[in-house]
């Protein structure tokens, strides 16, 4: 027995699924003809150890069940476990892409739980590292979207081109290519030199050629449009109603971008804008990923212009015998895949008594079903591709 | 935005059945939340997403929170009449004296929400649930129903916690594999034995070391007589 | 019957190129390792680094990364293995065909690093399948993940065909296949594979 996209649709919870206006599929419930595939936990495309249990009419997907946990890692438990300071690099490993974003916003959380203040250079340095990894984590997925596509080599060898160059830098700033582990309560671990804010500007200043090269390479590519434009379309409804954030978020047409929204640290003085898509569809989350990209170019250009001098931590921040007062605080930021959050209960001790990480990619991978109902198995792994996951998040 | 006070009167005017507590939070980050009843949480949850001047239609953040049994010491005054002698003749005299007393304070599951408003751009507005005990009264409402974004989150409270969501979609498992018996985010969980060596061990490590040398011993010991 | 090194070298130069069965088959097997598509956590991104441009795995033979474990030679075990992943890696790895190496790459796939003590991480992945080679880090650098296949290569290198030391491979006795552990109500049955592990002894 077939359905129609209205009668599917009927069958789902309120906020439920939906298929695409004018598909049919095959009634999920009735199993027989249905072939069940399980993709992964090890599949060239999950990008990490990611499952999805899928039943497929012919070609088309009509059940898609994410399967989460191979790579739990048990992370709030060891930070229910150690010290304040001592879950920080455990932060760098949740997105291993992003770690410094990862810093930023554990280190915002306690900030707000102890009521700490950051000196002004701490917050140009975290800044400017924040918006370098937001730039290299956006490049790599694009990257990582295109060779799923089957673009193999490529546009993710001339994104991994780009990438050492800002790792260079995080290496010569924290010592780390990518676990960074860089930002304190109060302020950043190490101070930058001036060399090295210039060859930050040199980076940046580099940086504008090269989207120019990846969007001619890409944009008008006519494949690259066939294969994305008018898939896996998230409604600007459901993504609210789903907890969507980020990138994946903003191509659906919601406003909105916790830097705009928070005005966390110091984004409040600069001049940039919130790339926002039209349709929602695969083409449109890999559009705003390049847009954030110049963005993130002139808010580094302005922020470099003059970075303050001064300490780069706060000399009244306590380090050692770190004990907030018992209370909780929720800190957010945006992190390059979404809104990435901490929340802490302290209980006046020198642990946290509850560490909990908001994953952004964990709940943008709500409406994966949702994305991918009545398309084709070849379009499931450009979905997923375009929601930008990292399972070190996923899972924690 | 509204301040929780003014949140809660404006709930309570909604749905009149609902009573709601506040919990202070002394914190600097001074984000107080309200304490749900679960009868009636759900209807409170929709007229939060749904009052056009609170607006919350972004569920961010599902947590859950384990708090265990407490054994309470505390000092207490106790104002007694005791015999005394005073100045050779025998008086009752009134005398305060400090008893510590025990008590244990049930422990309970507890599960917070943290709401942002996307169309008004505010927020957090955060509430809480708790269940009854941590044993076989652990079920509260759902909130998928209410925010699509609760769902996988709320799966993972079940997982790491127990707390059962009715009116769950899909309530199973999805951090740890199908047959996995524990609740491993609880404070009384104890981990399976798989301590090897360790050169250095100290502290936390060291007492499991010493754990497991002893239960090897004692599996060695066992072997022996049943060999014998 | 090895062939004195210099008198090598001087018929190279003559134009006469004498070599072992051993020598030949041996530069065989290193000088194409295909490594499998596969990668567990952080780590993995750093193996990926690897194979681009900068570092480039592809002067080791080593570039053509086959997403089949059919097709494999070598497995990098990049990253975090959890107790919910590890039978699916031990399968993997029983479903690559012989010759077939394991590298061990970072502080998690060793020992379980930095997530150690959690509940659902396993301590090494040698507990249940035989390691080639260890690289320390976390995440170890490119560089050291090319040290890591020079390690191999010069592991295959030296490996006689016959004897008692020859590889697994050429080993009738030797087992193919390692038994794969079962998720249990509350840990991986068994938790290691003894004819592979033994605790280590440490001697103070
Ligand atoms: S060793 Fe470090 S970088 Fe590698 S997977 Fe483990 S935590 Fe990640």
């Amino acid at each position: 027995m077939t359905l129609s996209a209205a009668e599917f649709g009927a069958r789902q919870h309120a906020g439920g699924k939906a298929l695409p206006e004018g598909r049919m599929v095959i009634d999920p419930e009735s199993g027989g003809d249905l072939l069940e595939v399980s993709m992964g936990p090890h599949h060239p495309s999950t990008h990490g150890v990611f499952r999805m249990d899928v039943a497929l009419d012919g070609e088309r997907i009509v059940r898609l069940k994410p399967v989460f946990g191979y790579l739990h890692r048990n992370h709030e438990k060891l930070g229910e476990e150690h010290s304040y300071l001592a879950s920080m690099p455990y932060t760098d490993r949740l997105d291993y892409i992003c770690s410094l974003t990862n810093n930023w916003a554990y280190a915002l959380a306690v900030e707000k739980l102890v009521g700490q203040e950051v000196p002004e250079r701490a917050e140009y340095l975290r800044l400017i590292v924040g918006e370098l990894t937001r730039m290299q984590n956006h490049i790599l997925s694009v990257g990582f979207l295109i060779q799923d596509m089957g673009a193999s080599g490529t546009p993710l060898m001339y994104g991994f081109r780009e990438r050492e160059k800002i790792l260079d830098l995080f290496e010569a700033l924290t010592g780390s290519r990518m676990m960074c582990n860089y930002m304190r309560f109060g302020g950043c671990r190490v101070d930058a030199t001036p060399e090295w804010l210039d060859g930050v500007r040199k980076v940046v200043a580099g940086m504008p050629a090269f989207a120019d090269e990846f969007e001619r390479l890409l944009c008008t590519n006519e494949i690259l449009m066939a294969r994305t434009q008018g898939v896996g379309v998230l409604r600007p409804e459901l993504a609210v109603s789903a907890g969507v954030t980020g990138p994946a978020l903003r191509a659906s047409g919601v406003n909105y971008d916790i830097r705009k929204v928070d005005r966390y640290g110091i984004y409040d003085r600069f001049d940039f804008k919130v790339p926002l898509g039209e349709h929602g569809d695969v083409y449109d989350r890999f559009m705003i990923r390049l847009l954030e990209l110049r963005q993130s170019i002139r808010i580094l250009e302005q922020a470099l212009k003059d970075v303050p001098g001064g300490p780069v931590m706060d000399p009244k921040a306590k380090i050692r015998n770190f004990r907030p007062k018992p209370g909780e605080a929720y800190g957010r930021i945006e992190a390059p895949k979404g809104e990435l959050g901490f929340y802490l209960i302290s209980d006046g001790t020198g642990n946290p008594y509850r560490y909990r990480v908001r994953p952004p990619s964990f709940v943008n991978l709500t409406v994966l079903e949702d994305m991918c109902l009545g398309y084709s198995v070849a379009d499931v792994v450009l979905i997923l591709g375009s929601i930008d996951i990292v399972l070190g998040e996923v899972d924690r | 935005m509204k301040t929780v006070e003014e949140i809660k009167a404006a709930i309570e005017a909604a749905v009149p059945s609902a009573s709601v507590e506040i919990v202070q939070n002394p914190a600097p980050s001074a984000q107080h939340s309200l304490l749900l009843k679960a009868e009636t949480a759900v209807a409170v949850a929709k007229f939060l997403r749904d009052d056009a001047e609170l607006a919350l239609d972004f569920l961010s953040n599902v947590t859950g929170v384990d708090w265990p049994d407490k054994e309470i010491t505390e000092k207490v005054k106790v104002t007694k009449m005791v015999t005394k002698t005073v100045e050779g003749t025998e008086q009752q005299v009134e005398e305060t004296v400090e008893e510590t007393r025990k008590r244990v304070e049930p422990g309970y599951l507890e599960v917070v929400y943290h709401l942002y408003s996307m169309t008004k751009k505010h927020g957090p507005v955060v509430f809480r649930m708790r269940t009854g005990n941590r044993a076989d009264d652990v079920k509260l409402p759902s909130m998928t129903p209410v925010w699509r974004s609760a769902e996988y989150q709320e799966r993972e409270v079940f997982d790491l916690y127990g707390v059962e969501f009715v009116g769950h979609p899909d309530l199973r498992r999805i951090l740890m594999w199908e047959g996995f018996k524990d609740h491993p985010m609880r404070r009384d969980y104890v981990e399976p034995d798989d301590f090897e060596y360790e050169p250095t061990a100290h502290d936390e490590v060291l007492k499991r070391a010493q754990a497991h040398q002893a239960a090897a011993a004692a599996a060695a010991e066992g072997q022996k007589g049943a060999a014998q | 019957m090895a062939v004195d090194e210099q008198l090598k070298i001087e018929m190279g130069k003559q134009g006469v190129f004498v070599t072992t069965l051993q020598e030949l088959y041996n530069w065989g097997r290193r000088s194409s390792i295909w490594p499998m598509n596969f990668g567990l956590a952080c780590c993995a991104i750093e193996m990926i680094a690897t194979t681009m441009a900068r570092y480039d795995l592809a002067r080791f033979g080593a570039e053509v990364f086959r997403p089949s474990p059919r097709q494999a030679d070598m497995m990098i075990i990049s990253g975090t293995v959890t107790k919910k992943m590890a039978p699916q890696v031990v399968r993997l790895y029983n479903q690559m065909a012989e010759p077939r190496y394991v590298i061990a790459m970072g502080a998690c796939a060793i020992s379980g690093g930095p997530f150690k003590q959690g509940y659902n991480v396993l301590k090494g992945i040698d507990r249940y399948i035989p390691v080639d080679v260890h690289i320390p880090g976390c995440p170890p650098r490119p560089e050291a993940l090319l040290e890591a296949f020079m390690t191999l290569q010069k592991k295959i290198d030296a490996q006689p065909l016959t004897g008692e030391a020859r590889p697994r491979h050429l080993d009738e006795q030797a087992p193919g296949e390692f038994p794969v552990p079962e998720q249990g109500a509350h840990d991986l049955e068994p938790p290691a594979n003894k004819s592979v592990w033994t605790v280590p002894v440490v001697i103070r």
